[in-house]
């Protein structure tokens, strides 16, 4: 675990009582937590219980489990992101502590997604162009994030409609176009270019350099 | 009880309305008249306004005013959340449009924003989406004292101040400001009246169209009065030159499909769109008192300024009333009608409200397209125009308001409350008016009388 750990750029603090997670905790954060829960089990689910109550909640949570616990998990499935059976092996250590933390992570920059002189901040809602404000409606906002996310890759309108709008809304695939049309005008002339439309496909964002 | 989507919508409200320390809100609605209303709120308030809205004495607004109950209710709608870019001071200011609704939260049936979100569920019903592009004309004047002659402002003439193109840099800015809030501009130029310009917005749903609309008109009044000048959207403030128009442009999709579209119809035009031109024809007289409120509007609708006065259709035939443009093979999804009777000074939800059930009438009944009017009409003379069965549109607000009150389809689709509130209102503008003493009288008959 430890050389996994290390492996994948993280470091860590060993801590056995629930004090010193307070005490020990660097000023942003815990980054999230594995909890052994192959030698006291009751132990182990009650910090976990008392990692999810906390003000700042730790994400993610990962449980190494006996072989025998397994099975009772799915009860408890509020109280952890990820589980490890104790005899994995390396590899499956490492790839489920990546892809956990890939999945539920919050590292304190992965709020901020940019793309050359466009950011936007997923924690405060905003978006900013070449350091001028952009001041979105919640649907732009909504949109810009959804394609800034995946530079370079087309989406169609109906993939648009159904991942940003969702099944609740009926305007149509030309609301698309239309929110398209509004960001271009506040991206301004000059990176209005951001968005490509994608001749009878749909739209992209950005591309990607390799 | 709020949807999870709309908590997450107000959530984003809130959270902007405090990283970009925005010190007041404007909540944003219209009277049946189309006049914009705001009252301001501050940041403190915001929460509970988009929970629970915000109640108001209703009978201080024109139209809002009931015999048992004035209270009523503004809701905030969260997608409309719009940081303006005009500062008070230091500090943001935001606009959010409202509806209006009844203390026991049915909608409130003098709610113009209402009208048209009713007449727009029925056509999302037959999986129709309703498509506007307007062109706004407007002038800018030195001032609005009525007690003085206009003063245009881009006739050196009449303007000492004049740098050439100030009204032309006017223009500039407000599309300019519009833009920055995430309104397209398609087209700005200036128009064939001297002081005379015209903004056309890209298509988009009807409703959005009416809140920009709205936006728009403010927009245009705020930059020229940063500047010292006023705007006005008075359909006809000059006699003698065109008036302000707000011809529009509309088309109806289903899904990603123009259904005004027919690769094979004559020159692309669906059945589909035929009928519903047919069906404008066929209201044409019954909604113009919608589409053209104010007395002013008729001295617009006159011979010879562009201006439709006769109940007709074309494809290139600027006096018809209902104009097809003709398209690109290539672009089928810019097949569109403009129809060109409205004025800028209407009421963009009640007045898109008319159009769009007059259009699905003639859907709905298969209302049989006339001939179109290749002539020039401003041309033929009545007699004429009684053999081809051409009908003229109504050339007073009295002759409107009569052919109005006929009308089941307007009353259907204004709802009791304001279809008689607003005939009412305006009967009673018609007679102040008739009252009224012109300088036309005094300077044709004192001399002779």
């Amino acid at each position: 675990m430890e050389k996994a750990l290390s492996e994948l750029g993280y470091g860590h603090r060993e801590i056995d009582d629930l004090q010193s997670i307070n005490d020990l905790e660097p000023p942003d954060g815990w980054f999230g937590a594995v909890i052994a829960a192959d030698q006291n089990e009751q132990k182990a689910l009650e910090i976990c219980r008392e990692l999810r109550d906390r003000e700042t909640k730790v994400t993610p949570v990962i449980l190494i489990v006996q072989t025998g616990l397994i099975s009772r998990l799915g009860t408890l499935n509020d109280l952890f992101d990820e589980f490890i059976a104790q005899d994995a092996q390396f590899q499956e250590i490492k790839f489920r502590i990546y892809n956990c933390v890939r999945k539920f992570g919050k590292n304190i920059h992965s709020s901020i997604v940019s793309y050359g002189p466009l950011a936007l901040n997923l924690e405060t809602y905003q978006a900013v162009i070449a350091g001028r404000p952009l001041d979105l409606t919640f649907m732009e906002y909504e949109l810009l994030k959804f394609l800034v996310s995946s530079p370079g890759k087309v989406f169609t309108r109906d993939t648009l409609l159904t991942r940003v709008w969702g099944y609740e809304y009926f305007g149509g695939a030309r609301t698309v176009d239309v929110h398209i049309r509004r960001l271009r005008a506040k991206l301004g002339e000059e990176n209005a270019g951001l968005i490509e439309t994608v001749r009878s496909v749909g739209y992209r964002f950005g591309r990607i350099h390799w | 009880m709020n949807t999870p989507a709309v908590n997450h919508q107000n959530n984003y409200v809130l959270r902007s309305v405090e990283e970009r320390k925005v010190r007041f809100i404007q909540l944003w609605f219209t009277d049946i008249l189309g006049t914009p209303k705001s009252f301001s709120i501050t940041p403190a308030e915001l929460e509970d306004a988009l929970e629970e809205g915000m109640i108001f004495d209703g009978s201080s607004i024109d139209g809002f005013s009931r015999v048992q109950e004035s209270d009523v209710l503004a809701l905030p709608d969260p997608k409309t959340f719009q940081i303006l870019p005009f500062q008070k001071g230091n500090s943001e200011l935001a606009r959010i449009f409202c509806d209006i609704y009844n203390l026991d939260e049915t909608p409130f049936e003098g709610c113009p924003r209402h009208v048209l979100k009713r007449t727009l569920t029925k056509a999302h019903e037959l999986n129709y989406n309703f498509f506007a592009s307007p062109e706004l004309e407007y002038f800018y004047f030195a001032d609005h004292n009525p007690a003085e002659p206009l003063k245009l402002l881009d006739n050196g003439s009449y303007f000492e101040l004049t740098v050439a193109d100030l009204s032309s840099d006017l223009r500039k800015r407000t599309v300019l400001t519009l833009e920055e809030i995430g309104i397209p501009v398609e087209y700005a130029q200036h128009e064939d009246a001297p002081s005379q310009h015209e903004i056309d917005l890209r298509y988009t749903d009807a409703l959005t169209m009416a809140d920009t609309i709205m936006t728009v008109r403010l927009v245009v009044k705020e930059v020229a009065q940063e500047n010292g000048v006023y705007a006005s959207f008075m359909p006809k403030p000059l006699e003698g030159v065109q008036g302000s128009g707000m011809h529009t442009h509309f088309s109806l999709f289903q899904d990603d499909k123009n259904i005004f579209h027919d690769q094979n119809g004559d020159r692309y035009l669906s059945k589909t769109a035929r009928y519903f031109i047919a069906g404008l024809l066929h209201h044409a007289h019954e909604i113009t008192a919608i589409t053209n409120q104010w007395v002013n509007s008729y001295k617009r609708l006159v011979s010879g300024y562009e201006a439709p006065i006769h109940i007709s259709w074309a494809h290139n035939n600027r006096s018809a009333l209902v104009r097809v443009p003709v398209i690109k093979k290539s672009h089928p999804e810019s097949t569109r009608i403009e129809y060109r009777a409205p004025d800028p000074a209407c009421n963009p939800y009640l007045c898109f409200a008319v159009i769009l059930a007059a259009g699905l009438d003639g859907i709905k009944n298969s209302i049989e397209l006339p001939k179109e009017a290749n002539e020039n009409l401003f041309e033929l003379d009545d007699r004429e125009l009684k053999k081809a069965g051409i009908r003229p549109l109504p050339m007073t607000l009295e002759a409107a308001l009569r052919e109005m009150e006929k009308s089941e389809l307007v009353a259907e689709t204004l709802g009791d409350h304001v279809f008689e509130w607003f005939l009412r209102n305006k009967r009673s503008e018609w007679s102040q008016y008739s009252r009224h003493v012109t300088n036309y009288e005094l300077t044709r008959y004192l001399p002779t009388l």
